[in-house]
């Protein structure tokens, strides 16, 4: 009964899953110097796995200094949004099998935040436009939690699609307006303004369309679908945007 | 199990000389869309929407304005080589086609102008860049329609 066991393992440390993997790193170090500079790192790493489990094996094992963000490490909590081969991802959710092992994977912050080290960027004006949204919810009567507020399923369908965010700010840092000067509102503050515009229950609606018809808000918007492309929920970022537009003009003419 | 090649190193000293320090403070960068005495009140105002608004309707009339100029100049009874001072102002004589005329070059300047400032708006960085090519913008702007204008109203076939 021991020798079939025995083949079996042996049989499968010959098959082995591993490959090697070239991760290229933008790394920044304010301490060191003002440049940003490209790092190499060859891993030995399953395609099976995540592109944050390869940034765990370097911090891990290889170079303690690399520094990120991550805190749930499944595509909830919005924490390690990132450039992986040139576009914005999660880094726990994107597969080594994914994005083309053989060349170098190739992770950097994301653009149009100022980089604080390595991955992990200031998020401040990313925050400061969603806290401009007053992303709560606001009614005129009592905000006091007296009874359930009512929605028929119909009405909770409306704004569905934007209540799936997760402030990840890949949307916002993959759109060419927000690089510039970082002023315009960016899609994640519109979609989470979308979201209580469009709820029935709420009624500040009409606040939060004067916020936006702001010289950087909504019209600022040049419909490149950049966010859309990005966002690891897969909301319809562009849509939400142009439902924004539509409700500030019909609400006007 | 692994191996690592670097192509610089990301470990530095610590508590290295740093240029900054207590009596010398590193410069402070305001973030954007942070709240300062120099943030305007407030930026609210309907001439975002307007633009926004005048770009979709003029498009779509430039496109049946465009199409029918090029159509005639262009493409119609004997095509390019009609065209000559007779031409043009047999064409003038009549207000259709001033009026035809003075749409194109208003609805053409006000879009493109238009177009080009939000264009100046994404790429600029700089304010003192933005201000100074706005400037030139509108400048070339008022100045292409004033002058368009003047001509289709004070066109004379007999001039010497």
């Amino acid at each position: 009964m021991a020798t079939p066991v025995m083949d079996k393992v042996e049989a499968e440390s010959a098959a082995s899953p591993y490959i090697t993997v070239t991760f290229r790193v933008r790394r920044f170090n304010p301490e060191i110097s003002a440049e940003a500079t490209w790092e190499d790192f060859q891993l030995e790493i399953d395609p099976k796995e995540r592109v944050l489990d390869g940034l765990h094996k370097i911090k891990w094992d290889l170079d303690g200094t690399l520094t990120f963000r991550r805190s749930c490490a499944h595509g909830i909590c919005g924490s390690d949004a990132m450039r992986i081969n040139g576009k914005n991802r999660l880094a726990c959710k994107t597969l080594i099998k994914d994005i083309n092992p053989e060349k170098p994977i190739t992770v950097e912050p994301i653009k149009g935040l100022t980089v604080l080290k390595d991955l992990v960027v200031d998020m401040e004006p990313f925050f400061q436009a969603y806290r401009d949204v007053m992303p709560f919810l606001i009614t005129k009567d009592t905000n006091e939690p007296t009874r359930e507020r009512f929605q028929t399923a119909e009405d909770r369908e409306r704004f569905d699609d934007t209540t799936k965010c997760i402030l990840c700010a890949a949307c916002t840092s993959s759109c060419p307006v927000f690089w510039n000067d970082g002023q315009y509102f960016g899609p994640a503050a519109i979609v989470n303004a979308h979201r209580f515009i469009f709820d029935s229950r709420d009624e500040a609606g009409e606040q939060r369309l004067e916020i936006l018809n702001d010289k950087d808000g909504v019209w600022r918007c040049r419909t490149t679908f950049n966010c859309t492309d990005a966002c690891p929920r897969g909301i319809e970022v562009t849509k939400a945007i142009a439902e924004v537009k539509k409700a500030l003009i019909t609400r006007r003419f | 199990m692994s191996t690592t090649e670097k192509t610089a190193t990301g470990i530095g000293p610590v508590e290295g000389e740093s240029l900054y320090n207590v009596d010398n403070p590193a410069p402070y960068i305001e973030a954007p869309r942070k709240r300062t005495k120099k943030t305007p009140k407030s930026t609210r105002g309907n001439f975002e929407m307007a633009a926004w608004l005048f770009m979709r309707l003029s498009g779509v009339v430039l496109v049946v304005l465009v199409i029918g100029h090029l159509l005639i100049q262009l493409v119609l009874d004997g095509g390019v080589s009609k065209i000559g001072f007779a031409f043009v102002a047999g064409r003038w004589a009549s207000p259709f086609w001033q009026v035809w005329d003075l749409l194109m070059l208003w609805l053409a300047m006000l879009h493109g102008a238009n177009g080009l400032r939000t264009v100046i708006n994404d790429y600029a960085e700089r304010a003192n860049t933005r201000l100074w090519l706005k400037g030139l913008l509108y400048t070339a702007t008022v100045f292409t329609i004033l002058l368009g204008t003047l001509v289709i109203f004070t066109f004379d076939p007999n001039i010497r």
